[in-house]
């Protein structure tokens, strides 16, 4: 994370080497020219948004960097202060700019020249743009830029090599000279002519770290910047009529809501029948059952009791119930890898294919309710594939407070998707009263939870503002390749939480304190609960992970009502460790830890209070209704006494709202 | 009138823009004050959805309201 206010922060990548830095729109493509400079892959998808981390690389004597899609360098997000940085040090920049959106993206371009910084520009999607009926004139451009400006088609591969031949040839562009001038005059104060630009277009961080306090011209610069890029535009661009093709009218249906609506249900239920349904059930039942625990167990057993005793201390923890080399074997590779491969595959495709944005508008209405807007969908259903990594994506929020909603939601509310396929898998088995109880639960625990939230903390959610990507066929390789990354890094990560996790559990079985634990926990699980006492397992488990904790409710005989208690309160109660990790890396110490705890309280008290109503009232929708009743009665309470929000916007303090 | 009452299809011209951080993002995007674009769409009581060119741009409700607009056609 970069500091508080946004002040620069200088990077360790590449110090004292020559930086090239690729900066662009979001959607330009650079990532290609990335991979096609270093050699290497990076993430490539089609959201506005996903390189959050810098990515860097060789070529030739150069350090390669790439930045986060941004629209213009200033602070106003997390993706701008981490690209303003980096550009503000490069020693030279490749610019790409979308040959659809010149007038859009050269604002950008204009920006990156007048700070003084040799640049090449790169106009990708040529072929689109002239399917689509746009021609461009590229000398003039070059002529108006003042810097070396080469037409590409990277994903195909057209002009990589003419761009490559040209970084030599990257120079100053035609500067601004009234700016020019302004930043000599700062040029006292302030080194770094790029950091001097941003200073007089008042971006904060900037002018806090040299304490410049003359009043800022953003709004002059940006309206002269804006006038000027209009000109060019008129100059080296010519139209000629275009029809709406099927892409454009997709698109349309995508967000109007009488289409949408059903696409999205359409979209949501193909992913639960594929996901859920086939790959939970079939896919798994042949990797678990059939591979791993027909054939992989009983061989590595067979092997193993030659040399260790079954019932030693060792012969247990490697493959007693809980074994090191049996079952986090299987539950990794035989039960969550095939989830969440076809999680990320099916993820990967909505990416590359420009969906999520419209998502976005299209939910924006309802995701205001719980003091998040539209942008918020993103992590919220990434989530459901890994909450670790959703986590990370709540840095594309616009504010602190919605940072601080989404985070606390996904952390309690959302499943993801191992855990996801073992829930779907014990649901299955019941009567479907007791699924929708589940759903139900789950579903007003977040609506309760983010309407108090969005009551209680101070402030105001930023409202959406966000480019709709032309909609494009999703990539066969680049879903593959971005799947591929996705769950190795998965399977990277998971295991050896898994294994610390079996290791745990082995040894307090082994040492007999499993037997303690559960009777000192007895009186939450077996009076509060209503569950049998096997139970503490599943919740000490599922302090490492939450799908190991679900994962062990599989294996226990439960009546339907206790399932369910015991889903709701595993799903609520703390994400597993590299989640928490990651919270306690985005948030303050503080913050998180109270986070944390919450999500303790929230999850037991709920299992309780369900499986005490089930208890009393004995009957499903009395107790779905009890329960959501509860819960609506929480929140007018709240209502009720929160005051009233004074109607002030939070766009004016982007950063520390109230205590870090 | 405001983006937030305009009807889907119509062509209207951005006439003021309340906040300034608004204000500075209307222009990276080329939708400042002075300039037209179309309504695509409007998501009931949800975001207003204008397209410039070849871009287009969900624009959240409550930031439609302070956005002032005058009729083209």
């Amino acid at each position: 994370m970069t500091t508080c206010h946004g002040a620069p922060i200088k990077l360790d990548i590449g110090k004292g080497e020559k930086k090239l830095v690729l900066a662009g729109n979001p959607n330009v493509g650079k990532s290609v020219f990335f991979n096609h400079l270093t050699g290497m892959y990076v993430d490539v998808s089609n959201y506005p948004g996903t390189t959050l981390d810098i990515s860097h690389g060789r070529y030739k004597d150069w350090v390669v960097m790439d930045t986060p899609g941004i629209y213009g360098l200033s602070s106003f997000n997390d993706e701008e202060r981490i690209a303003r940085d980096v550009i503000l040090q490069a020693d030279k920049v490749l610019n790409i700019v979308n040959a659809l959106h010149l007038e859009r993206d050269l604002f950008l371009t204009r920006q990156i020249i007048d700070t003084g910084v040799p640049v090449v520009v790169a106009v990708n999607m040529v072929d689109e743009a002239k399917r689509r009926g746009i021609q461009i004139n590229f000398d003039r451009l070059q002529e108006e830029l003042g810097v070396p400006v080469i037409p590409s088609v990277a994903v195909k591969g057209k002009g990589l090599k003419e761009v490559e031949a040209a970084l030599p040839q990257a120079c100053i562009g035609r500067v601004n000279t009234e700016l020019a001038a302004e930043i000599d005059k700062l040029s006292q104060a302030i080194a770094n002519r790029g950091e001097a630009l941003l200073a007089l277009e008042g971006d904060e961080g900037i002018r806090a770290a040299y304490g410049i306090s003359q009043k800022d011209k953003r709004e002059e610069i940006y309206l002269n910047r804006r006038e000027c890029v209009n000109e060019i535009f008129q100059a080296v661009v010519t139209e000629t009529t275009q029809g709406a093709n099927f892409s454009t009218k997709l698109g349309y249906w995508m967000v109007r809501p009488i289409t949408g609506i059903p696409i999205l249900a359409a979209v949501l239920y193909f992913m639960y029948q594929l996901i859920g349904v086939w790959v939970a059930g079939d896919v798994v039942g042949f990797t678990e059952e059939t591979i791993f625990q027909g054939y992989y167990e009983p061989f590595v057993r067979g092997i193993l009791t030659g040399f260790i005793a079954p019932d030693s201390i060792v012969g247990q923890i490697l493959y007693g119930e809980f074994g090191l080399v049996t079952m986090t074997v299987t539950y990794v590779l035989g039960l969550l890898l095939p989830l969440v491969v076809a999680f990320y595959f099916f993820l990967s495709t909505l990416e590359d294919s420009g969906y999520l944005p419209r998502v976005a508008a299209l939910t924006d209405r309802v995701l205001n309710y719980v003091g998040l807007n539209g942008r918020a969908i993103i992590p919220l259903i990434l989530g459901f594939g890994c909450v670790t990594l959703a986590t990370i994506t709540t840095r594309l929020l616009a504010s602190e407070r919605e940072k601080r909603i989404a985070i606390f939601l996904l952390g309690l509310t959302i499943p993801c998707s191992a855990q996801l396929g073992v829930i779907t898998g014990i649901l299955a088995s019941i009567e479907p009263g007791f699924v929708l109880m589940y759903v139900l639960i789950i579903l007003s625990i977040l609506i309760a939870v983010g309407m108090i939230m969005d009551r209680v903390i101070p402030g105001r959610s930023s409202d959406l503002l966000i480019e709709l990507p032309p909609i494009r066929l999703p990539r066969l390789t680049n879903v593959l390749k971005k799947t591929g990354i996705k769950s190795f890094a998965f399977v990277k990560e998971a295991f050896p939480l898994f294994a610390l996790g079996s290791l745990l559990i082995s040894v307090l079985q082994v040492s007999g304190a499993l037997d303690v634990l559960q009777e000192a926990l007895a009186p939450l699980t077996v009076g509060w609960l209503g569950l049998p006492k096997e139970s503490a397992n599943v919740f000490i488990m599922g302090l490492v992970r939450r799908d190991f904790g679900a994962a062990g409710l599989a294996d226990m005989t439960l009546a339907p009502y206790q399932a369910v208690v015991a889903l709701a309160t595993i799903t609520l109660f703390v994400p597993c460790v590299a989640s928490v990790l990651v919270i306690f890396k985005e948030r303050s110490k503080k913050e998180a830890l109270v986070m944390w705890f919450s999500t303790w309280v929230i999850a037991f008290l709920v299992g309780g209070v369900v499986a005490q109503l089930y208890a009393r009232l004995e009957q499903v929708y009395l107790t779905v209704a009890a329960f959501t009743g509860l819960m609506a009665l929480l929140v007018g309470a709240s209502m009720l006494f929160s005051r009233r929000k004074a109607d002030v916007t939070a766009q004016s303090a982007p950063c520390c709202h109230s205590e870090q | 009138m405001t983006l937030a009452n305009s009807v889907k299809g119509q062509t209207v011209c951005i006439a003021a823009i309340k906040h300034p951080m608004v204000r500075a993002q209307a222009i990276r995007f080329g939708i400042s004050e002075g300039e037209t674009v179309m309504i695509q769409e409007i998501i009931p009581a949800g975001p207003v959805i204008v397209r410039k060119k070849h871009q287009e741009l969900a624009i959240g409700r409550k930031m439609a309201e302070d956005i002032q607009i005058t009729l083209v056609s």
